[in-house]
């Protein structure tokens, strides 16, 4: 490809200079790779012995079986905190000022504090006045509590970003507080979120990975499980990490697919929430797409 | 509460090491986020796919499993740290690639123009980059920077899994030791609340101060 620095073509000089820098580079990246290769060899991380059992189907489908494992808690996570999401967000929108205040003391209380905080609380505070909770059910209630925060954060955003004539339309039609908002508003709000609502299940995704200290039965804790019986944990916690990647690589770009198109149609701003990274990361790819300087 | 009061030593030492964990990975998750940008956006094809590369990878794993990585696996070829420097180096590592993605979406905000003007009047990439883009990049970045602080400080709890007495692990402790859960709990999350609270402040009014007015 041409040469383009910050949208602007390179001169003789400046693409030798390219050239050269490309060159010198590249050979500084060849050689962190071989010292790392290295260093592998070196500590015996490379022999057939210690990847082999990952060609196994035994440890194949044990690895796979904490995926699903994983996607059922973040499934399940997902399915309640969208509608914990929305009762929070319709309350801290509703007209009555005691249900405002509610809403808002459980959004903004929840979205401050460490998920994992929330999920000892649950594996391990509760057993203490005698409730009892598998693991699964521990890390899915941590999970909608919090994401429950998180979603009502970007609902309640999502609903004022709707023009105010649409209200006002409904209004006008004679619909009431409750048939404007459910027949009119929450509809166009939900789509205009989805690409939020996408983005926020890749940080579910990942946060059911804390899990493991709860002892719930995910890849990561698999992971470990296989790395400590085949004696190459290296290597099975990086098989898992890659299955991570691959599951959530993907979920990261349809959420920024989306986002882009959302904000081509809509003009919309992108929706911020405070201490949620993933969210950040797919409006700023989608900022980066739509505001890409055109190529000359 | 009264579980708070009397370990209160506890939680303040706590406090003060969750302070530090976040200080500490944010000064230096920033100094690996602006060579990230840097490199994303250089002209040498090498530098963007290295950047890339460890962009997507860190972005999409979870923090846990680079926790795990880091601490129980890098020991197999011979990369030990303590506990405590360990979740620095990860949490700079994770936080450094999501500080890269922002500062070069800020990068592409500023005008064509500026850099234009920049190298027409002689300055190297690495000089356009630093007195006349970054600047002006920085400023339009400051919100999106405050929630991946404010991100930060919760995810240092991930440091309980390697046993680093911070906030989270202070209140699993405390929680073992005198059975009264709610108060052990909500006293670290207090804990937390005076850390992102002042923090999302402080960055609002940077961001205004900062602002570019046109």
């Amino acid at each position: 490809m041409t040469a383009v620095v910050l949208a602007d073509a390179l001169g003789p000089r400046a693409k030798r200079r390219v050239r050269i820098a490309t060159v010198v580079s590249a050979v500084v990246v060849a050689l962190a790779v071989a010292v790392a290769i290295k260093r592998l060899a070196d500590h015996d991380q490379l022999t057939a012995a210690k990847w082999r059992p990952l060609t196994e189907w035994g440890v194949i489908r044990f690895l796979l079986i904490g995926l699903g494992q994983t996607v059922k808690a973040a499934m399940a996570g997902m399915a309640l905190a969208i509608c914990v999401g929305v009762v929070m967000a319709l309350g801290r929108l509703a007209r009555t000022a005691a249900v405002r205040w509610l809403a808002s003391a459980y959004v903004e209380f929840f979205r401050a504090l460490p998920l994992l905080l929330l999920i000892f609380f649950a594996g391990f505070g509760l057993p203490r006045y005698g409730i009892r909770l598998s693991p699964f059910t521990s890390i899915v209630i941590a999970l909608v509590i919090y994401n429950g925060a998180v979603l009502g954060e970007i609902f309640r955003a999502g609903i004022l970003s709707l023009e105010r004539g649409q209200t006002e339309a409904a209004y006008a039609l004679g619909m009431s507080y409750w048939q404007a908002m459910f027949l009119v508003v929450v509809p166009q709000a939900a789509r205009r979120m989805i690409p939020s609502i996408v983005s926020q299940l890749v940080t579910l995704l990942k946060d059911t990975s804390l899990g493991y200290v709860i002892s719930y039965d995910e890849l990561l804790r698999r992971s470990r499980q296989a790395g400590e019986f085949s004696a190459n944990l290296l290597q099975s916690v990086t098989a898992a990490a890659v299955l991570y990647i691959a599951v959530n690589f993907t979920l990261s770009r349809i959420a920024r697919r989306l986002e882009v198109r959302q904000r081509r149609r809509y003009r919309a701003g992108a929706v911020r929430v405070a201490g949620v990274e993933d969210l950040t990361a797919v409006a700023v790819a989608a900022d980066e797409r739509i505001n890409r300087p055109a190529q000359p | 509460m009264r579980v708070v009061l009397d370990n209160l030593s506890l939680y303040r030492d706590g406090l003060l090491t969750t302070i530090a964990l976040t200080l500490l990975s944010f000064t230096a998750a920033f100094v690996i986020g602006m060579i990230i940008a840097a490199f994303r956006v250089s002209p040498i094809p090498p530098l963007r796919a290295v950047a890339t590369a460890y962009v997507e990878v860190v972005r999409n794993t979870p923090l846990a499993v680079l926790f795990v990585l880091f601490f129980f696996g890098f020991t197999k070829v011979g990369i030990r740290y303590s506990a405590f420097t360990s979740a620095i180096i990860v949490l700079s590592a994770y936080t450094g690639a999501f500080i890269g993605e922002t500062v070069r979406s800020g990068i592409n905000t500023v005008a064509v123009g500026q850099a234009e003007a920049a190298r027409a009047l002689g300055l190297t990439f690495p000089q356009v980059l630093r007195l006349v883009i970054l600047p002006q990049a920085l400023r339009s970045v400051v919100a999106p920077l405050g929630n991946l602080f404010i991100a930060l400080t919760k995810n240092s709890s991930l440091a309980s899994i390697i046993s680093v007495l911070e906030l989270t692990e202070v209140a699993d402790r405390v929680t073992t030791a005198s059975a009264q859960p709610v108060a052990a709990f909500l006293g670290a999350g207090i804990g937390y609340l005076l850390l992102t609270l002042p923090a999302g402040v402080a960055f609002g009014v940077l961001e205004r101060r900062v602002a570019i007015k046109r």
